[in-house]
């Protein structure tokens, strides 16, 4: 039979519910992928030491008939941001060094309640801060398409490891673009919901008005299937949205059997394709306009003007956001704490943990956001930022009036070098300019592979964006795309990825 | 103001309790002078006509019934810390002797 570990969730769960795989088989095999892979990869901060004794009970529980889920005993990998009981949790940062958190993340409850079989934490961007996973407190992540290359992050870890099938799925979190831009560097599917659509609780929070949590796969249906699981109202989140959801696995499944996109608005949002877009990104892009067309689709241009300014508005308000959620790592209730020689107050033992815990990408973001929120400044700065939250949701707003899903490419370039953005803050920012915008109008966006870059020979991201609340529509529309690439190309991006030594 | 001198990076550190050595600060300064300035263009379209947003979707207050949900117990809010006497965190002296 073939590899295990090259097989989707749902060919995993249909195996399952066939009799024809185990738990432990499936598990068993992505843990000695893992084992074969990690030293290359670095997707792992922390493993779970129990999988196999989940699996067993799954499979327990299943000969029974008394499986929890269509997906009990389906291996996932979790990115460190989430907290879990039972593996220590440091959202990629040294302050939070051997940290077991006392309760698990409700994204985390719902995955063990439907009973799939946690796998390990990834690796990130300290705090989620970065698009490289390179300011990861611990070690680098490379992509499986060049290990030379970065991941995307801050999701790095997640990316990385279900393209090169340590996992099946993953859970990651987007607060300005770090689900969909892995993704679309490592040719895999990453879902950031409508803000509110998946619970934040016993989410280690960067930037409360942008973070959401969603699913990294290898394949549209799989990504829709963890979001079924891990969505819906949780009363533990105040900004949870209490409205009932449609099933993504549905809006898949209809687009997977959609003979074409006939009646479809496509709208290209000028904004996002215009300069510093890779000629390659930009060739893909071209080509799947084209496809969409040839299908049925009827593409439009549109506007969204102050799209120009996101990425300064959002280097505002994430910077004052995270200043002030992590004031939290204050040496008293948990993580790092270092006493300097002779008699510290607790404001000096606070003063060298924050110094000596945090990373140089943590303490620029707090001390600018600390600026930008500093009496004087707020209504230059976080107020003006606001306000171009409001003209962004507008832009978007009336573009939805025209059209029903808004397209750009995922991200404006490929993969790039690992070290090539490092030492520039401002050009590691710029790549971001693709993915902000949703984050600030708090809409969801999916990025899908849409093809290689007939330079490089890397994957290529298509970033498809809906109304809040229209998550069902992401699906549909990347489902039938997803096999109109794969009719047009004969594979699938996630199956060329080159085997990791 | 995109002036960011070395003095007021110390400021902010001062404010944000993190203890930046002299090297990180100067580094610090020539980075945020050259960030608020990209970052000042907000300003250009942020006209007074234009009411903030500070959350994506709108939603009302949520209240819920004054009863004891979820709670850790104290061992449990204890575990993470990196000291405590059992009942209480345990850190050093709140103030300093010149004050």
């Amino acid at each position: 039979m073939t590899d295990i570990t090259a097989l989707s969730a749902s060919a995993l769960a249909e195996a399952l519910a066939a009799g024809k795989l185990s738990s432990v088989e499936i598990t068993s095999a992505h843990l000695e992928r893992i084992e074969a892979t990690e030293s290359t990869l670095g997707s792992f901060l922390a493993r779970s030491e129990n999988a196999l004794e989940v699996a067993a009970d799954s499979d327990a529980r299943r000969k029974a008939g008394a499986a929890l889920s269509a997906l009990d005993g389906i291996p996932i990998a979790i990115k460190d941001v989430l907290c879990t009981t039972d593996m220590v949790t440091t959202a990629g940062s040294r302050i939070l060094e051997g940290w077991t958190p006392p309760y698990d993340a409700t994204v985390v409850r719902k995955l063990r309640e439907a009973g799939l079989v946690a796998l390990g934490k990834t690796n990130m961007d300290e705090f989620a801060m970065g698009s490289s996973t390179e300011h990861s407190g611990y070690h680098v992540t490379r992509n499986p398409w060049d290990t030379s290359r970065a991941p995307g992050g801050s999701g790095g870890g997640s990316a990385a490891a279900v393209a090169a099938r340590q996992a099946p799925v993953a859970i990651g979190s987007d607060t300005g673009g770090s689900i969909r831009q892995p993704a679309a560097f490592t040719g895999t599917v990453g879902v950031k919901p409508t803000y509110g659509g998946v619970s934040r609780y016993g989410v280690i929070a960067l930037a409360s008005s942008l973070d959401q949590v969603g699913p990294v796969s290898r394949t549209v249906r799989d990504s829709a299937l963890i979001h079924d699981v891990i969505g819906g109202h949780d009363p533990h989140d105040s900004t949870s949205i209490p409205t009932p959801w449609a099933s993504m696995t549905e809006a898949a499944d209809r687009g997977s059997a959609a003979a074409d996109l006939a009646g479809l608005r496509v709208g290209v949002v000028k904004q996002l394709v215009g300069e510093g877009i890779q000629a390659g990104v930009k060739q893909r892009f071209d080509e799947a306009l084209e496809l969409m067309a040839a299908n049925g689709a009827e593409i439009v241009d549109v506007d969204a003007p102050h799209c120009e300014y996101a990425v300064a508005a959002y280097y505002l308000v994430l910077p004052a956001e995270a200043s002030s959620n992590l004031a939290k790592f204050d040496s008293v209730r948990f993580g790092l704490r270092v006493t300097p020689e002779g008699s510290p107050t607790v404001e000096d033992v606070m003063s060298a943990t924050r110094d000596q815990g945090f990373g140089d990408e943590v303490k620029r973001r707090i001390i600018l956001g600390t600026y930008a929120l500093s009496a004087g400044y707020y209504d230059a700065y976080y107020g003006s930022a606001q306000k171009v939250r409001t003209l962004i949701q507008r832009d978007f707003a009336e573009a939805f009036e025209k059209v029903d899903i808004l397209v750009s490419p995922s991200a404006p370039t490929t993969a790039f070098p690992l070290g090539e953005k490092l030492d520039d803050p401002l050009a590691m920012w710029a790549g971001d300019l693709t993915t902000i915008p949703v984050n600030l109008a708090g809409i969801p966006g999916m990025s899908l592979p849409m093809g290689l870059d007939p330079e490089d020979g890397l994957p290529v991201g298509l970033q498809l964006m809906a109304p809040a609340y229209e998550d069902a529509r992401l699906y549909q529309a990347g489902a039938t795309l997803e096999r109109l690439f794969g009719e047009r190309d004969g594979y699938l991006v996630a199956d060329r990825t080159p085997e990791v030594a | 103001m995109s002036e960011m001198t070395p003095d007021a990076v110390r400021h902010l550190a001062g404010l944000a309790r993190i203890a930046l050595s002299d090297e990180e600060i100067t580094r610090l300064a020539g980075e945020l002078g050259a960030i608020v300035q990209a970052v000042e263009t907000v300003q250009s379209v942020a006209t007074d006509d234009v009411p903030p947003t500070s959350h994506p979707i709108p939603l009302g207050n949520v209240f819920r019934d004054d009863q004891v949900g979820d709670t850790l117990t104290t061992e449990e809010a204890l575990a993470g810390a990196p000291d405590h006497d059992g009942s209480r965190f345990r850190v050093t002296a709140i103030l300093g002797e010149e004050q």
